[in-house]
C-alpha cells in the first residue's frame, strides 16, 4: 500500500504555508529550463499552473481535448469567486472563509489544505485585476462583491454571469503570453490516454491526436493532471460534453489512490429535464438566490392545477405559497450551502408540491426583487442568464418565475493528494477539479474557481519546485524507452477492442443507461438497497458494452464515436467505484445524505465518531477496489453539527 | 416535426466534400439544434454509417466551440445565441435545413463541420494579453476602474472567439475579434502600457494568417452571438492609426 501521509508542515494552521515556503528547496534559472513539465488541462488549473511554470522558466507542455485551451470547461462558470478582503467591511476573514469551507464541506476536508486555499484567495484577485479580468465594479471604482450560499458575509467577486469565462480568458492570456515566448508547447485536440512510469516515478504520457488518430509519447520529469470532474458519469449534468474521468482513471489504475469518489454535488437551481433526447442540463447560477426567491404552492390542489397548465404562478396568491428554504432555515434562507437546497426541493417534489409538467420542478421568482430594485437592476445582474433561460424554456423570467430542479453540478471527490498536491504517485500532481483536496463533502459556490486558481498560480509553481529540486541531475529521457512503448500498446490494444466489439448499439445508448441507474440509485438519495442494485447493475451494463457496442469509422483518423467510447467505458467503471464508496460510509455528510442516516427534521446525520475519514481507494484489478483511510484531524475548529437555522 | 437536412460531408482536410441529404422524424421543438444532429446521428451508427462530425462542448452558448452555417447564417435563424442554444422551435414541419461548416480561408475544414480555428490563438498569441507574471502585482482596489470603462470593458470581453464573425463577412475579416480583444483591454488602465504593441502586433499577424480587410458591411456584428458591437471596430482603427503615427 501507498503512503497516505499527508505531509502537513509543522507549526500553527496560520503559519504551515509560510513555514513550507521557508524551508521548501528550489531550482535555480538555469536548471529550469532543463526540466520538463507536462500539464493536462487548459481550465483554470492548468493554464494558470502552466503559465505561472512557464514564467519561472520551466519547460512546459500543455494538453487539451478542445481545439482551444480557452475552451475547457471552466468557461461556463457563471457565478463568482470567493476571496476574504472584505471590502465591504462586513466581517470577513481568513479564518472565516476557512471556517465556513471547513463548514460548508461538512467536516470532511483537511484542515492544513483548506486554510491554506483561504489564505492565498486574496492574492487571485489581486493577480486576475492585474491581468485585466473586468470584474463588477462600484460606481466609485472599487470591485463590487455579492453573497453566496452558505455565508453570511458578502465575499464573492463577479464578472457578470461570465465569472469562469472571465477568469479563464485571464488565465488564458498568460497561457498564450508563455506559448509566444516559447516556454511553453500547446497540444490542443491532443486527449491523455495513459500515464508513463519509469522507475516509480511519474515520466510522461501516451496522448492521442484527435484529428489524425495517431498515438503520441511525451516525456515530462513531472505530470500535472488538471482534467476537471467527472460529474458526466450521470449522463445528464452541467459539464461540458467531453468533460471526462479518463486521466484520473488511468492514473489510478497505475497506482494513485481515489478519494472520495461518492461526494458529488448536486445543484440546486438548474433548468429542468425537458425530454429523453436531452443531452445536458444548463444551471442558473447560485447567484441567482440572492434575488430570487424560491417556493412552491402551500396546497397540493394548487401544485396539481399548475403542473396541468390550469393555473399561473402569479395567480397564487402570496399567503398560498410555500417558501419552504425560508420557512425550514430562517438564518440563511434562500442562501443555505447547495446540498441542503437541492435536498429540500427534493422533499418538497416527493411529496407532490412539484410543478412544471413533471412536477420535478420548484419555483425561482423575481418579482419581489424587480418590484424592490426595478427591471433594469436585475437585468444589469443576471440578464445574460435570463436571456438563456428564455432561449433553452421560452419563457419570459421577468414575468412568470423561473422553474429549477437539482442537477448534477460538481465533483468533490477525486485524485487523493497530500499536502503539496501531489498523488501517491511521484511526481505525478493532481489540480483543480480533478483532485480531492479542499471540499469535503460538499463544496461552497465561487470556491471551486478560487481552488482550481490557487493550486494553478500560487501553489503548484512551490510544490513543483520541491519536488523538482532532486530531480536536475536526470536527464531528459527519450521517449523510445520500453516503458513508453508498452503504455502506447496498452492503450492501441485498448482501442483496437473497443473498435472490434462490432456490436450494435451506440456509445450514447450505454452512457444514458448508466447515467440513469446513477441518478436514481446514487444521486440525491442514498440508500444500501438501491445502492446495491446499482453495483450490480452496473456491472450488467459493463459487460453489455463490451459485447454490443458499435462504433463505426476508423481508428487512424478522427473518430469522436471512438472518443465517446474510451470515456464511456470509464465511467462504467466509476460508477461501481462511486456506488461502493457511498455504500461503505454509513453517514449522512454534504452531498451524500444515505436516507437510513437522518435527523428527525431529515437532516444529514453524521457520524464523527466512525467516518471522520478521507476514503481513499486502490485499484486492485479489474472491478477490484480496496479502501484505505486518512484520519482528518482538526486542531484548530471544533467539529459541529452543521446548523443553518 | 419532419426535416429534411442537406449535410456538407469531407472525410478530411484534403478531400473534396460534397452536400449530403438525410432525413428526420419526429423531431420535438423543445430539442435544442445539436440535440437533434445527435438524433441523426443515432439513426447513422444504427445504419453503421459513419455519424457527422461537428465542434461542440459546453452546449450552453459560453465555450465558442459549437459552429455551423445553417441556412446561409452562422449559428442559424436565431439572434444572439449559438448553434447549441438554438432550439428545433425556431423550425417548422417538412423544412429543409442546409448545414456547412464555417467558410474562411483562414479556417480549414478538418472534417465534415469541423474547423480549425487555432487562427484566432494565434493572434491572442501576439499581445492579446497584459503581460504581467503570477504574484507581480499590486493591491486590487488601489486600481480604481469606472463602472462605465468596466461595463463597456466587459461588453467587449464577453467574445467567445467562435469565429462566427469571421465566417458572416465577405472578406473572411477578424476585426470584429481583434477589435473585441483590442478593446477589452484598452478600456482598462492595466492594458494601457502595452497598447500600442499589442495592436500593431495582432493587426500585422491577423494580416499574415489571410484574414481579409473590414469594408464596412458589418455582417459580423448582425451575426455575433454575444451582440459584440461595431464599434470596437473603429476603436481598433483608432488604436491602430495612433499606434502607427507615433
Ligand atoms: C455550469 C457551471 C458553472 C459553475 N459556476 C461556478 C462558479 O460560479 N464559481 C465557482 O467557483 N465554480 C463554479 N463551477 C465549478 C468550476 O467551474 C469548476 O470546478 C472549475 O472551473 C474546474 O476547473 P479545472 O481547471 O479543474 O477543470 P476544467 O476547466 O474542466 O478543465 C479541464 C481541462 O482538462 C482537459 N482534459 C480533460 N480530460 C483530458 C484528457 N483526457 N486529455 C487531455 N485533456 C483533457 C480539458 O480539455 C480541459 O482543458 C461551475 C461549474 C459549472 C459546470
Ligand atoms: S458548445 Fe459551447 S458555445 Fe456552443
Amino acid at each position: 500500500m501507498a503512503d497516505l501521509n499527508p505531509k502537513i508542515p509543522q507549526g500553527p494552521l496560520s503559519q504551515k504555508w509560510s513555514h513550507y515556503k521557508d524551508h521548501q528547496n528550489l531550482v535555480n534559472p538555469s536548471n529550469k529550463r532543463k526540466l520538463d513539465i507536462i500539464v493536462v488541462g487548459t481550465g483554470l488549473a492548468g493554464a494558470s499552473a502552466a503559465a505561472s511554470l512557464g514564467e519561472l522558466g520551466f519547460n512546459v507542455k500543455i494538453f487539451c481535448y478542445q481545439d482551444s485551451p480557452r475552451r475547457a470547461h471552466s468557461i461556463a462558470a457563471q457565478g463568482g469567486i470567493n476571496a476574504a478582503k472584505n471590502y465591504p467591511n462586513d466581517g470577513d476573514t481568513i479564518y472565516r472563509l476557512f471556517y465556513d469551507t471547513i463548514k460548508g464541506g461538512d467536516y470532511r476536508s483537511r484542515e492544513a489544505n483548506v486554510y491554506r486555499l483561504a489564505e492565498v484567495s486574496n492574492a487571485i484577485i489581486d493577480q486576475c485585476v492585474a491581468q485585466g479580468v473586468p470584474f463588477a465594479r462600484e460606481y466609485n471604482g472599487t470591485l463590487e462583491n455579492r453573497s453566496f450560499g452558505g455565508a453570511q458575509v458578502s465575499r464573492t467577486f463577479y464578472a457578470r454571469g461570465q465569472t469562469g469565462q472571465q477568469l479563464l480568458l485571464g488565465a488564458y492570456g498568460s497561457l498564450s503570453r508563455q506559448i509566444k515566448a516559447g516556454t511553453v508547447t500547446l497540444y490542443n485536440r491532443h486527449e491523455m490516454m495513459d500515464l508513463v512510469i519509469i522507475d516509480g516515478k511519474a515520466r510522461g504520457i501516451i496522448a492521442r491526436n484527435l484529428i489524425t488518430g495517431q498515438l503520441e509519447r511525451y516525456f515530462g520529469h513531472a505530470v500535472v493532471l488538471a482534467t476537471g470532474g467527472y460529474g458526466n458519469v450521470f449522463y445528464l449534468s452541467t459539464n461540458a460534453m467531453g468533460s471526462n474521468v479518463s486521466a484520473c482513471w488511468q492514473v489510478f489504475k497505475k497506482g494513485a489512490y481515489f478519494a472520495n469518489p461518492c461526494f458529488t454535488q448536486i445543484h440546486p437551481t438548474c433548468i429542468p429535464v425537458h425530454g429523453d433526447y436531452q443531452s445536458k442540463l444548463t444551471l442558473m447560477s447560485e447567484s441567482l438566490r440572492n434575488d430570487g426567491r424560491i417556493w412552491v404552492p402551500k396546497k397540493k390542489e394548487d401544485a396539481q392545477k399548475v403542473r396541468e397548465g390550469k393555473l399561473k404562478a402569479r395567480d397564487i396568491p402570496e399567503e398560498d405559497r410555500d417558501y419552504y428554504l425560508e420557512r425550514r432555515y430562517p438564518a440563511y434562507g434562500n442562501l443555505v450551502p447547495r446540498d441542503v437546497a437541492s435536498r429540500a426541493a427534493k422533499e418538497r417534489c416527493d411529496a407532490g408540491y412539484g410543478v412544471n409538467e413533471t412536477g420535478l420542478a420548484v419555483f425561482l421568482d423575481f418579482e419581489e426583487s424587480i418590484k424592490r430594485l426595478g427591471k433594469n437592476v436585475i437585468e444589469e445582474r443576471y440578464g445574460n442568464l435570463f436571456q438563456m433561460y428564455e432561449k433553452i424554456v421560452d419563457e419570459n423570467p421577468y414575468e412568470n418565475p423561473m422553474m429549477i430542479y437539482p442537477a448534477v453540478h460538481y465533483t468533490m471527490g477525486g485524485i487523493w493528494v497530500d499536502y503539496e498536491l501531489m498523488s501517491t504517485i511521484p511526481g505525478l500532481f493532481v489540480a483543480g477539479e480533478a483532485n480531492y483536496s479542499d471540499h469535503g463533502a460538499n463544496r461552497l459556490g465561487a470556491s471551486a474557481l478560487m481552488q482550481g486558481l490557487a493550486d494553478g498560480y500560487f501553489i503548484l509553481p512551490y510544490t513543483l519546485q520541491n519536488y523538482l529540486a532532486s530531480e536536475i541531475k536526470v536527464p531528459r529521457i527519450p521517449t523510445d524507452r520500453p516503458e513508453f512503448t508498452e503504455a502506447e500498446n496498452g492503450v492501441r490494444n485498448r482501442l483496437e477492442k473497443l473498435m472490434n466489439i462490432k456490436g450494435s448499439l451506440s456509445v450514447d445508448h450505454f452512457h444514458k443507461e448508466l447515467g440513469k441507474i446513477m441518478w436514481e440509485n446514487v444521486g440525491m438519495g442514498r440508500n444500501e438497497q438501491n445502492l446495491r442494485k446499482a453495483i450490480e447493475r452496473i456491472r450488467s451494463l459493463r459487460e453489455d458494452f463490451w459485447k454490443n457496442l458499435c462504433i463505426t469509422g476508423s481508428i487512424n483518423d478522427l473518430n469522436t464515436e471512438l472518443e465517446k467510447a474510451n470515456r464511456v467505458a470509464d465511467f462504467l467503471e466509476l460508477g461501481e467505484l462511486i456506488a461502493l464508496d457511498a455504500l461503505q460510509r454509513n453517514e449522512s455528510c454534504g452531498g451524500h445524505f444515505r436516507e437510513e442516516y437522518q435527523t428527525k427534521e431529515g437532516e444529514c446525520l453524521r457520524n464523527d465518531q466512525d467516518y471522520k475519514y478521507v476514503a481513499a481507494w486502490e485499484f486492485k484489478g479489474s472491478g477490484q477496489f480496496e479502501v484505505h483511510k486518512e484520519p482528518l484531524q482538526y486542531e484548530e475548529i471544533e467539529v459541529k453539527q452543521r446548523v443553518y437555522k | 416535426m419532419d426535416l429534411t437536412l442537406k449535410i456538407w460531408r469531407q472525410k478530411d482536410a484534403k478531400s473534396k466534400g460534397k452536400f449530403v441529404t438525410y432525413h428526420v422524424k419526429d423531431i420535438s421543438p423543445t430539442c435544442s439544434f445539436l440535440e437533434m444532429l445527435d438524433i441523426l446521428n443515432e439513426q447513422l451508427i444504427q445504419k453503421n454509417e459513419e455519424p457527422v462530425t461537428f465542434d461542440h462542448d459546453c452546449r450552453e452558448g459560453i465555450c465558442g466551440m459549437c459552429s455551423l452555417y445553417i441556412n446561409g447564417r452562422p449559428h442559424g435563424p436565431d439572434d444572439a445565441i449559438t448553434t447549441c442554444q438554438l432550439h428545433m422551435r425556431k423550425f417548422k414541419d417538412g423544412d429543409t435545413i442546409v448545414i456547412e461548416p464555417w467558410r474562411a480561408r483562414p479556417f480549414p475544414v478538418i472534417k465534415d463541420l469541423m474547423v480549425d480555428r487555432s487562427a484566432f490563438d494565434k493572434i491572442i498569441q501576439e499581445g492579446g494579453y497584459i503581460s504581467v507574471n503570477t504574484g507581480a502585482f499590486t493591491e486590487a482596489n488601489s486600481i480604481l476602474i469606472s463602472k462605465e470603462d468596466a461595463d463597456l470593458s466587459m461588453d467587449a470581453a464577453a467574445c467567445i472567439g467562435c469565429g462566427a464573425c469571421v465566417a458572416a463577412c465577405k472578406n473572411a475579416s477578424a476585426m470584429l475579434f481583434v477589435g473585441a480583444k483590442i478593446s477589452h483591454l484598452a478600456m482598462l488602465p492595466q492594458g494601457a502600457p502595452e497598447a500600442k504593441r499589442r495592436v500593431l502586433k495582432m493587426v500585422a499577424k491577423m494580416d499574415e494568417l489571410g484574414f481579409g480587410n473590414c469594408t464596412n458591411t458589418y455582417a459580423c456584428e448582425a451575426e455575433c452571438p454575444k451582440l459584440i458591437k461595431r464599434s470596437n471596430i473603429a476603436r481598433l482603427n483608432r488604436q491602430f492609426l495612433t499606434a502607427k503615427v507615433s
